[in-house]
Order: C-alpha cells, then structure tokens, then sequence
C-alpha cells in the first residue's frame, strides 16, 4: 500500500474520483472534435502538403534542390534529423528515468511525451533516409549481404551505429507506449457506443480485461522496460553525437561531444514537452491533472539541463585554446567572430542565458513566460546544432574550399513540413488516444490524502475519499522535492 | 462451455485488498479479480507468483548480444574481410555500440512478445467482460460458481467483506 504523506501536495487537484478521471481523459475521445482542434489540424495538414511538395522535389530532381555544397555537405538536413532526435529524448525520460526513480509527478505527462517521442523520431528519420538521394534503397543500411558483390554493411562506422540505435529506440518506444496504452484502449472499448468505436477499441486493446495476474505482468514489464530504455536513450544521443566526434573535423573531434549532447536533447525535449502540455492542458481542460507543479518540475530539468549545456559550451571554448592545435582554436574564434556568429549567439542567448531565468521561482511558476522560453530553447537548441555542423564544416583545413551554406526554400519546405508532420501525428493521437495514462493516474490519486484512505472494512461505501482541494496557488511552497 | 460467476463489486482497492485475503481465508476460489489499475500487494493476497518474465527478458538479451557480435565478427572478420581505416578486422571496441543496441532489442521485444503471448492477449473483434466498470471505477472479484453452491453464504461473505454488490454472470468462452 502507500505511503501516505500529510505534508504531500497532491498530484492531481480537484478532488477527483476514479469516474472522474475516466470521464476527463475519455471525455475529447468520445466527443466530437472541437473547433479549435480542427483548426489546428487544417494548419497541421497544410503543412504536411508543404512536406509532401518538398519530399516531392527532392526526389524527382535530387539533392541539387537543396542548398548543400562540396564543403558543406551536411547542413540543414543533419541538423534537423539531430534536433528533433534530440526532442524525442524527453518522452523516454519521462518514461523511463522518472519511473525509475520513482518520480510518480510523471504518471500525467507520460503518455503525451512518450507519443512526442515516436513522432519526433519519425520526424527525425526523414532527414537521413532523404539525404540519402535514393530512399527506395534505403534497406541498403542494414546488414543484408548484397547481390553486387558479397559486401557487408561497415560496422565501424557511426554511420551505420546509428541506423541501428534509431530504429531501436523508435521500435522499443513505440512498444513501451503501446503496452501503457492498453489497460486505457480497454477502459476506452468498456465505454464505447457506436460499433466502429467498440470494434476499434476492442481491436487495439488486445483483449485485455485487468485482471490481478495480467496487471503484476504489466508492471514487471513496464519496470524491465525502464530499466533498458534507460541505457538505451542515453546511448542513441551518445551514438549521435559520435557521428561528429570520430570524425577528424575540428570542432567536431571533441571526446566531451557524447555527454554534451545527451544533455542538450534532454535540454531541448523539456522545452518541447512543456510546449505541447502547455497547450494541450488547457485545450482539453486537464488543468488538475497537468498541474503548475509539473511545470514548475519540468522548468527545473530544463534549468539543470541548460546549465549543463551552458557548462559544455565553455569547456569547448576553453579546450580548443588549452589543446594548443591551430585548427580547433580557429574552428571556435570562427564560430563566434566568423561570418556565422550571429548562429553563435543566437545559440549562447536562447541556451546559456534564458535557462537561468528558471532560477526565479515568478518565471518558474508563470504559464505565460514558461510557454515563451520553451519556444526560445527550442530555437535555441535547433541552432546549436546548425553552429556545430554547419560553421565546423565551412572552414576546415583547405581555405581554397572554405564556402558559405544558405538554404533554398526547399530545405525550408522540409523543415516546416516535418513540423507539419508532427503536429499532424500528434493531434490524431491527442484525438483519438487517451493523452493522460488513466491506469496510472488512478493508482496515484490517493497518493497525498491527509485524511488518510483507511480500511473501513464493513462498510461498503467507502468511496475513495476526495483528495485536498488546495488548487495550489502560485506562492504555494515547492513541493515534490521535500523527501519527507 | 458457459461458466457462471458470482461478481463481488467493490468502490476501493484497500477495501478489496482486505476482502481478498479475508475471502480465501474462508475456504472461497478466486476465479479472478478484475481492476482499473495495478494494485500493490494483491499478488500477494491472491497467491500470483512472482513473474518469471524478468529471467526470459535477460535470456532475450543474451541471445541478441550473442547474435550481434556473431554478425559482426562473423561479416567482417571471416566472410569478407575490409581494411577500413587501417584497423584490424574484428576491431572489438567498434562493435560495442551495436552489440549493445541488439542486445536491447532482443530483450525489449523477445519480452513484450512474450508477455502478449503468455497474456493471451491479441487483437479481437469484441471483449467480453463480465462488469464494464472494471475498466473504469470498480473493482470486480469473480468467483466460479455452479448449481451446488450456497449462493446466500458467497453473498453473505462478500457483503462482509465490503463488496459494494454482489451480481451473478454467465459467460461463454471465456
């Protein structure tokens, strides 16, 4: 049973009952979607056509439609494949990390940043799968042995390390969402009316009916779940970065490249998740269930995160002077004084700079402002990426080939439309799926119950009792790091 | 084969805790309980052992290691040996990071598969259920019941022991 905290605030405010978190979750499933939901899908779908014209372009006139050169033969397309990869961390975080340590602030928030992951990978694998030239070959990656020779796929490379890191994480996630999905399809099919719902429903709930056996299988798998993706997540930002760090391009043959990166994605998820929450909860009115103390949390990952990317910036900066090796001293003064510097410091103010405003416990607990550093970490961390390898790669060793990158509106149009593609996966989740792990939820609600959910053994009405209204006001003490 | 179910409905897992260690004290089957969320300590009440999925997850894990470092020693190694980079072929700290995602791999899927499959759970066009509530509110413990059981004594313990209703339900196949 629990351990039940007085001092504890509550998880979930509102006093719900376990109806009531049933009815909340279910209640934009079951109803006809709104106004503001079909509006945001019709811009979501523009984008998406935007996507389509783009892809379209790139494969029937090839690559020339992007603003690549010989020098920088990695520009955009990498650094939005490392961006949204990046973003995705923060769902198996959630997931996993904070299952791990027990964090049980997370059961309300993980449904929605596990379904972000799977869409920021999918999103992310467009890039590579693209700059391929000739997608339809795609399988070529994998370690088939081919008809033109008998060649294996080079497992010294990063390159292919990746291929094989990617689509672990995208197949384990997708997985690990889908088993949490279950138990609330079921819930979802017990409730539904019309018979394309019920046949649906039934199809994606595999059967399941909750029962005590099934259940203690579910949490033994959702614990060895964690427990791998756990290694699992911190290995695919790693193996990403080493796509740069085993290279010999100065500021890219950096050994402090993996847990930098790491760092940074999970950095550049939080702001992503806090931006999708913040708007999520209010346009399905799930204020009690994503509370103000969940930003504030999650605004706190974020400023630990930042700061740590902060940290790494400086390391860089001081390594390339302390190695004493021309090449990479250049690579930083360039980078900061070059003709890219205004990347640089639009990388330096969004990621070192906006993070320590979370320091203030007013911006902490601001939905307005929290909504707009999220945005602004967001740019930030897709600059990052733009400074790490397109100004490493402008002006490396041969000045004779040292060029300058500009994007056609081609790469904007991939760009944009893989935004339009996520928002697009994301609202037909949001719609259709539970966004809230009502399963999990349920089991925490009593979780800070100061009166106490004792066994009233004969009586048979014992409901559970409400829990503590306090709505948690803005001046309300900081609560879940009080280990009481 | 239709079976029939006495349905204990109870408003609280704690309360259905309690009933459930209480009622097969008194001599009663379980058939199986039914809740909306996993409750701690109820495989303990209802006598569940422990899964033994943790031990085939690691097995998992193993084979898919094994298989990782055999296709990488294996290809590059034997079958079509490659100067790359003037590294030797079987160039061991080069095939950790694959080795490492297989081994995830195999041990994610090898469990799940295994977990749905042991479950019986798959897709079906309709879900019986003997109370709809259990997903939602109610905790449901289903007894097995035929035509020698003293229905007024089952109700009566089921009463004591905080069930909010007791109902009666006859299911085919299930």
């Amino acid at each position: 049973m629990q351990h039940v905290s007085p001092v504890r605030e509550p998880l979930v405010t509102g006093g719900k009952t376990y109806h009531d978190v049933t009815q909340d979750v279910c209640r934009q499933v079951e109803a006809a979607p709104n106004i503001r939901w079909m509006a945001a899908l019709s811009v979501a779908l523009l984008l998406l056509g935007v996507f389509f014209y783009s892809v379209y372009r790139t494969l029937w006139y090839g690559i020339g439609e992007w603003g690549l050169n010989k020098t920088i033969g990695w520009a955009w397309d990498i650094t939005n494949f490392v961006w949204w990869v990046g973003i995705g961390h923060a769902g198996t975080l959630i997931s996993a990390v904070l299952l791990l340590f027990r964090q049980k602030w997370r059961t309300s928030i993980n449904r929605a940043a596990e379904a972000m992951t799977i869409f920021a990978v999918i999103c992310a694998a467009m890039f590579p799968v693209l700059h391929m030239g000739r997608p339809w070959l795609a399988y070529w990656v994998f370690p088939l042995q081919n008809t033109f020779g008998s060649l294996w796929v080079n497992f010294n490379s990063p390159l292919l390390w990746d291929v094989f890191a990617i689509s672990t994480y995208f197949t384990v996630s997708l997985v690990f969402w889908y088993t949490g999905l279950v138990p609330d399809f079921a819930t979802i099919r017990d409730r539904a009316k019309g018979p394309i719902a019920k046949v649906a429903y039934s199809m994606l709930s595999m059967g399941w009916k909750g029962s005590a056996k099934h259940w203690s299988r579910y949490e033994t798998v959702s614990l060895i779940l964690a427990g791998v993706s756990t290694p699992l997540v911190l290995s695919v930002h790693t193996i990403v970065s080493m796509d740069f760090a085993t290279s010999v391009v100065p500021g890219w043959h950096t050994t402090i490249f993996p847990p930098y990166f790491v760092a940074g994605a999970i950095f550049s998820g939080f702001a992503m998740v806090l931006t999708l929450m913040l708007i999520t909860r209010v346009v399905f009115k799930l204020e009690d269930y994503i509370t103000i103390e969940h930003i504030a949390l999650m605004n706190k990952i974020m400023m630990i995160t930042g700061s740590i990317v902060g940290v790494a910036y400086i390391t860089e900066f001081f390594i390339a002077w302390y190695s004493q090796v021309e090449y990479e001293s250049y690579a930083f003064i360039n980078r900061a004084t070059g003709p890219y510097w205004w990347a640089y410091a639009a990388m330096m103010t969004c990621n070192v700079i906006t993070p320590q405003l979370v320091w203030f416990r007013r911006v902490r607990y601001s939905i307005p402002l929290t909504f707009i550093l999220s945005i602004i970490v967001n740019i930030g961390m897709w600059f990052e990426r733009f400074v790490i390898i397109v100004t490493s790669l402008h002006r490396d060793y041969l000045p004779s080939s040292w060029a300058m990158f500009s994007p056609t509106i081609i790469d904007i149009g991939i760009y944009v439309g893989t935004i339009g593609l996520f928002f697009t996966l994301f609202l037909l989740f949001a719609k259709f799926f539970p966004v809230i792990n009502m399963a999990e939820v349920k089991a925490v609600l009593k979780y800070t119950v100061d009166n106490g959910p004792t066994y009233t053994g004969h009586d048979p009405h014992h409901a559970p009792q409400p829990v503590t209204t306090h709505g948690v006001p803005a001046s309300a003490p900081v609560n879940y790091d009080k280990h009481d | 084969m239709t079976k029939r179910f006495a349905l204990g409905i109870f408003d609280d897992e704690d309360v259905l805790l309690h009933a459930v260690e209480n009622v097969r004290e008194a001599g009663v089957k379980i058939y199986e309980v039914f809740t909306p969320f996993p409750i701690h300590g109820i495989d303990d009440a209802m006598g569940i052992e422990r899964s033994r999925l943790p031990i085939a997850a690691f097995f998992f894990g193993l084979t898919g290691l094994a298989f990782a470092l055999w296709l990488q020693i294996y290809t590059l190694g034997f079958d079509w040996p490659m100067i790359i980079g003037g590294k030797p072929h079987i160039a061991l700290p080069a095939f950790i990071p694959v080795a490492f995602e297989l081994t995830v791999l195999f041990c994610c899927h090898g469990m799940v598969i295994t977990f749905y499959a042991i479950s019986k759970l798959y897709p079906r066009w309709k879900t019986p259920v003997l109370d709809v509530r259990s997903t939602d509110d109610k905790f449901v413990m289903a007894i097995e019941v035929n035509e020698n059981t003293d229905m007024n004594k089952l109700t009566q313990i089921l009463r004591e022991n905080g069930a909010s209703e007791v109902n009666q339900k006859e299911m085919s196949k299930f």
